[in-house]
């Protein structure tokens, strides 16, 4: 008796789940309804089943609950019933499946006019590329891959120079153009995958894996990686912009081609040494920081970190928070260097700087810091020392209190929350792991002990790090 | 080839153990071995709920737990999910019950093979320790999800990825060899050692899921042992089987030309067999209480067998729909969606046919009849969501996300758990001669019953928003409502009562261990042979100096013309007659008129 | 009976009259050697075992950086001496093996039961001989070829190589191990028609291995012609 009414109760509560709930699928943002119209299909089948079953199996147990008066029934089977429910199955399903491969066969066969770009997956980042005025796409090997050549793309192959490539995890597209996503993957398994386009599928290391899709409505959307791929899978975001084709065109006007990254940077030494002298009344004329003034030292910092913070604070993604009264100083400080060209030159001039190793130490727990920058370490390197490949700044350079200001503004979301600045959210992310005053204080005792001078001098073992950020030699 | 004694004419010579070492920890009995199975697959499946506890504080409240962190998280979800899929359900249910039961209801001594049996058990026993093991080694236990895809299983950027994948690949290599043991020794013990008149389609349903779930372990688990050594030995000495040309957070590797898409067709070749691996033993035990608390035959026991027999077969041609999103061909998808949508057929006619049983039963509300429903409850939720996820289009928005997740539990957790208490309740008294407390089942049963719904049902809709699975926080994510955050909460508080409310069980089996009723030989009035044994519980050999003779089959229950309403597999024809004295009482819902014996036409 | 027909039975109606022994006892009930059809089941686990062994390995092989190790002149495994005559001693320790059960199986003669026991522990002998000899001699051709530089990483098809080689030969070893527990048993209790039951069976097993070493020493010194077409046969 109580288990048939809470049966009904369990199916009714179920409906009504169903239909009051606020959680459902993101709004549409793809050709995909399709898949939206399988769904409901399926939705209805199932329901319906499941309704029927249920209700069916509550009434049975009501009807026929205990009676020491009664007996069961005996029936073996009943052919002509289990033909029926046979056949009216199959039609069910046949129902959900037809549908379903009818459609599937839309998402295999991608559209002759789809334009094509490339979303290449890495622990733990998104970047792009588009195959340029030939629209071919030049071939890419894993042995390539170096800081200079981020994709692996061939040099010697043609078509591969015109290529532009996107540094960032934030791709455009047209609307109302269909669009053939090529993946690849540097490292593991990753999994390209945007809510609103319904669409998803796995990037694979070796091969080249395809979904398509035609974005059909505005905005902004998240791509999340849904493949685990390692510790900090959860941080692996990018976005993908729907924008009009006036818009697009412009945005695509501005990225780099293969070719142009070929270039050899230039700079000029004389002139950067010129330009740092407005830095230097803060970072020193070493670029050694100064904590009086709030300035981190800027020496042996590799120059690709410093020029996105450079740019960050010139486009105000950075020190634009109200509450980031320093970084509001450094953003006005920015504006001093005219264009990219005069941050290359101050950086090289940078990179020739020597610094001062800064001996203080703080106070925390070099036992309990070294469990807590594991979680730092795989991107920042076993010795503090910053990955190129991994976009993770050199930490063994950076003062104390530094390092603690920006793990606090990472956590209160004062850095890092402003949608273009790349690689903040996941540093967001990855700062609230340190949950207490004492666990910050912690982890940057410990990541002093890796500085040269630092409380302890012995490295922990740890392998060799291929992609070392390279030092920019004099100019040229 | 000289003649040789079927084992059914064989008399009780085996020798019977004298010390307490043999009898209880040595031995090469059935019953203990089922028992010592079963002791050790609760343990490992407690530590495992507690794992899947903590990993349900993270994901309700995350940034509270310091202890906490992506790598233990990972390492939590990997080992919980490995623990509860192969050392607690396919142990326990194949290990456990299925030593325990097959020779007692086929109606033989023992196993064939009795001390094979016994190393089976302690080869498991290893298996369990080596992976237990893994929690203790630098690095901790593998945390790569218990799927192990290369190549992140095996590189740095994943927590456990020396010490704790070997163990863990070892331990399962290790598995494989115990579970092939014993898998040997069910599937010959129910072809050969059946008692006189047990022919197949005598068997009881339970059987039959043993021995189908047993014959797919056995051509399942070589996959799984395949990549396992593979994978090892892309780990340990460098081959490339399953390793490309790669990069690992930065670092050029030396691997070159392997591919991670064909560990995933061998691991899922193995995979999803190994859910029909839980699912079919359950199915069969789940029919055998329907039937015996609702005193009525199972309905369509033909179709049931021919639907596992069914199920059995094709669950080795639908593996890939795991795979649709994975990047293999595309063109598979259409062949696997078809396979795994015509497995729907079979497994929803088990459904109707368990209903269909209780539709004009005598239905006593027992406990184990109690789990036995929520069962059918949870099992068609769960079976239903798989449609789903096996229509390849309707996977693309949901494969990856909590919908994945809240299916699997509600159709291979949830469901083969329910028919794990209705078994362990309904057996129970055979095991040890006593019931276990009713009242205490009850409030087990409806807060397990009502708990896992709660947790399962919501987060089906947090898969529909698109929270991806193992993810160690969603943070600030625009298209995830704030709300999500609450159901989250309400998710882990669910869990976390259910989680504790098993120890209400474990209290309910260790006091009825001593102070349960008593029950007699056959408390349930059940046909099928073990509960006709001449001491409960069975005495070594089981059946004392003559082994049982099989008139017919398992379900002859509410026989029209028998004034009893069960008759015993073993009961012959001649003492039946005895019990035709009395005319009927007034059948289901009244309407039915009285038959005559043999009730045997069916009536379409 | 077919398995079919078996399947379709109405257990619920009485049984045939036919199936009845006398006094109306069922007659039906399973006979056989239980230790052979746990042997089935066993070879077919190991049948399935390395099935997948050989589909990964063809699919392997279609990827570019495979050499396989036969097919031309200069390979190791083109017509190697070594492994024909390591078939050779597999076929040899299984015809022996074959012979020791078959031998038992005839009426005792007039040299009674310790004579009988003496020829079939000769052959044993033999067999045990030449399984080892085969393991060794598969000691040797890995020996060469990590001499020759091919080494068990450096090419998948090396790696498939002493992989199956080594996964074939601890299924021997298990034999043998089986062999020693029949002799063991043997030595306790006395029972010829045990061993000779027994010994069948290890026959039966040695067969099984003998043949499965002939598929895989077809596999793994085909050329890459048998290879691409297999695989593409199969759809690879």
């Amino acid at each position: 008796m109580l288990v048939a009414i809470v049966i009904i109760i369990l199916v009714v509560a179920s409906l009504v789940f169903h239909f009051a709930s606020p959680w459902w699928f993101t709004p549409l943002a793809s050709n995909w309804s399709s898949i939206d119209d399988t769904i409901n299909i399926t939705f209805w089948v199932t329901g319906i089943v499941f309704v029927l079953v249920n209700c069916f199996l509550a009434y049975a147990v009501f009807r026929y609950r205990f009676n020491k008066n009664k007996r069961a029934d005996y029936e073996p089977e009943n052919k002509k019933l289990e033909t029926w429910l046979t056949l009216i199955t199959t039609i069910g399903v046949a129902a959900m499946l037809a549908p379903g491969l009818f459609v599937w066969g839309q998402f295999v066969n991608v559209p002759e006019d789809a334009d094509v770009f490339e979303a290449v997956g890495q622990q733990w980042h998104w970047s792009y590329r588009l195959p340029g005025q030939d629209g071919v796409l030049g071939q890419t090997a894993v042995e390539l891959i170096s800081e200079k050549n981020p994709f692996g793309i061939n040099p010697e192959d043609a078509n591969g120079l015109d290529d532009i490539l996107i540094f960032s995890n934030e791709m455009h597209v047209p609307i109302d153009q269909p669009v053939k996503v090529l993946m690849r993957s540097k490292d593991v398994l990753h999994n390209f995958a945007v809510p609103q386009f319904r669409v998803k599928m796995d990037l694979v290391p070796g091969l080249v894996s395809y979904l398509w899709f035609t974005p059909t409505k505005l905005g902004r959307y998240e791509i999340l990686c849904e493949e685990l791929c390692g510790m900090a899978h959860y941080t692996m975001r990018g976005h993908i912009v729907v924008e009009t084709r006036e818009n697009y065109n412009l945005w695509l006007a501005k990225q780099t081609t293969f070719a142009q990254t070929l270039q050899p940077p230039e700079y000029d030494l004389v002139k950067g040494k010129a330009l740092f002298a407005a830095c230097s009344a803060c970072h020193g004329s070493e670029g050694e920081g100064n904590e009086a003034m709030n300035a981190p030292q800027l020496a042996s910092q590799p120059a690709w970190y410093m020029k996105r913070q450079l740019k960050y604070y010139q486009q105000g993604v950075r020190g634009s928070h109200k509450n980031d009264q320093y970084g509001q100083q450094m953003a006005a400080m920015s504006a001093t260097l005219a264009d990219d060209k005069a941050i290359d030159d101050v950086l090289a001039y940078i990179a020739t700087l020597e610094g001062q190793a800064e001996k203080a130490g703080t106070g925390g727990d070099l036992a309990k810091g070294k469990v807590l920058y594991r979680n730092c370490s795989y991107c920042h390197g076993n010795n503090g020392e910053g990955k190129f490949a991994l976009n993770a700044p050199k930490l063994t350079s950076l003062q104390p209190w530094y390092l603690k200001r920006q793990l606090t503004n990472y956590q209160q979301s004062i850095r890092g929350a402003h949608p273009k600045d790349l690689y903040g959210s996941q540093m967001i992310l990855m700062s609230r792991l340190l949950q207490n005053e004492q666990a910050l204080d912690d982890v940057v005792a410990y990541i002093r002990s890796l500085a040269p001078g630092g409380a302890l001098t012995s490295k922990l073992p740890g392998k060799g790090h291929a992609l070392q950020p390279v030092k920019v030699s004099a100019g040229e | 080839m000289t003649s040789y004694t079927a084992i059914a004419d064989q008399v009780d010579d085996s020798p019977h153990p004298g010390s307490f070492f043999t009898k209880y920890i040595w031995s090469q009995d059935h019953k203990v071995i089922a028992i010592q199975y079963s002791i050790t697959a609760i343990g490992v499946g407690l530590v495992a709920l507690v794992l899947s506890g903590l990993m349900r504080l993270q994901l309700g409240f995350p940034d509270t737990f310091s202890f906490i962190d992506p790598a233990a998280y990972l390492q939590f979800v990997t080992m919980h999910g490995m623990i509860m899929v192969i050392y607690l359900l396919t142990a326990l249910l194949l290990g456990g019950f299925g030593n325990y039961l097959i020779p007692l209801m086929v109606g033989a001594r023992d196993m064939v093979f009795p001390f094979l049996n016994m190393l089976s058990y302690w080869t498991y026993l290893l298996a369990v320790l080596v992976l237990l093991a893994s929690f203790f080694v630098t690095g901790g236990p593998t945390g790569a999800g218990w799927t192990l895809y290369p190549p992140q299983t095996i590189l740095p950027g994943t927590p456990g990825n020396d010490g704790g994948i070997i163990l863990m690949l070892a331990s399962l290599a290790i598995f494989i060899i115990a579970f092939t043991m014993g898998g040997l020794n069910y599937v010959t013990t129910i072809l050969q050692a059946r008692a006189k008149g047990m022919t197949l389609m005598r068997m009881p349903l339970t059987i039959w899921g043993i021995f189908i779930a047993t014959i797919l372990g056995l051509l399942a688990f070589p996959a799984l042992l395949v990549s396992a050594i593979m994978m090892v030995l892309d780990k340990v000495i460098g081959t490339s089987f399953f390793m490309p040309a790669l990069l690992s957070l930065g670092e050029s590797l030396d691997y070159t030309g392997g591919s991670p898409v064909l560990f995933q067709h061998l691991f899922w070749f193995f995979g999803h067999p190994e859910v029909y691996i839980v699912a079919l033993p359950a199915f069969g035990m789940v029919s055998d209480v329907l039937a015996t608390h609702a005193r009525k035959n199972i309905f369509g026991y033909r179709m049931m067998v021919w639907a596992i027999v069914a199920i059995g077969g094709l669950s080795f041609i639908v593996w890939a729909h795991h795979m649709y999103v994975s990047g293999m061909n595309p063109y598979f998808g259409f062949f696997f969606a078809t396979t795994t949508l015509i497995i729907a057929v079979p497994t929803a006619l088990k459904v109707y046919n368990w209903v269909l049983t209780l539709w004009r039963g005598n239905i006593h509300m027992t406990v184990p009849m109690m789990f036995a429903i929520g069962f059918i409850f949870t099992f068609t939720h769960g079976g239903l969501t798989g449609l789903f996820l096996g229509n390849v289009v309707v996977d693309l928005p949901l494969s990856d996300t909590y919908f994945v997740v809240a299916h699997f539990h509600m159709v291979m957790g949830v469901s083969p758990i329910m028919v794990l208490f209705a078994a362990i309740y309904h057996w129970y008294p055979k095991i040890t001669g006593r019931f276990l407390h009713t009242g205490l089942g009850k409030a087990h049963f409806w807060f397990t019953f009502l708990g896992t719904y709660a947790i399962y049902l919501p987060m089906h809709y947090l898969g529909f928003l698109g929270v991806p699975r193992r993810y160690f926080a969603m943070g600030p994510t625009e298209f995830i409502p704030d709300s999500a955050q609450v159901l989250n909460a309400n998710i882990t508080i669910s869990a976390i009562i259910v989680g504790v409310v098993q120890l209400i069980f474990i209290y309910n089996v260790i006091w009825s261990l001593f102070k349960g009723k008593k029950a007699g030989d056959n408390p349930w009035d059940a046909t099928t042979l073990e509960w006709q044994t001449q001491t409960t519980p069975p005495g070594h050999g089981n059946w004392g100096k003559n082994l049982p003779v099989v008139y017919r089959w398992a379900y002859d229950y509410s026989v029209p013309g028998v004034k009893a309403d069960f008759i015993p597999q073993n009961m012959p024809d001649s003492e039946v007659e005895k019990l035709a004295a009395e005319p009927d009482l007034p059948r289901g819902d009244n309407v039915v008129p009285l038959k005559e014996k043999p009730a045997g036409e069916d009536k379409s | 009976m077919s398995i079919f027909s078996k399947l379709a039975e109405k257990p619920w109606l009485a049984a045939d009259e036919s199936s009845l022994a006398v006094n109306g006892v069922p007659a039906y009930a399973p006979s056989g050697f239980p230790a052979k059809t746990a042997l089935k089941f066993f070879i077919a686990v190991v049948s399935v075992l390395f099935f997948l062994f050989t589909i990964t390995y063809l699919s392997r092989s279609q990827y570019p950086d495979f050499q396989a190790l036969a097919g031309e002149p200069w390979l190791p495994l083109t017509n190697s001496l070594q492994l024909w005559l390591n078939t050779g001693f597999l076929l040899l320790a299984s015809i022996f093996l074959q012979l020791s059960a078959k031998d038992v199986n005839k009426a005792l003669n007039s040299g009674g039961e310790a004579r009988e026991v003496n020829v079939l522990l000769i052959y044993l002998v033999l067999a045990v001989i030449f399984s080892i000899a085969f393991v060794f001699g598969q000691y040797l051709v890995w020996q060469q070829l990590s001499r020759q530089g091919f080494l068990i990483y450096s090419n998948p098809a090396n790696s498939y190589f002493y992989v199956l080689t080594a996964v074939h030969g601890i299924h021997l070893f298990g034999g043998l191990l089986a062999l020693v527990r029949v002799l063991v048993h043997f030595y306790r209790k006395s029972e010829l028609a045990l061993l000779r039951r027994s010994l069948g069976l290890c026959a039966f097993y040695w067969h099984y291995l003998f043949l499965l070493w002939l598929f895989l020493f077809a596999l793994l010194t085909a050329s890459p012609d048998t290879y691409n077409t297999i695989a593409a046969f199969c759809g690879f």
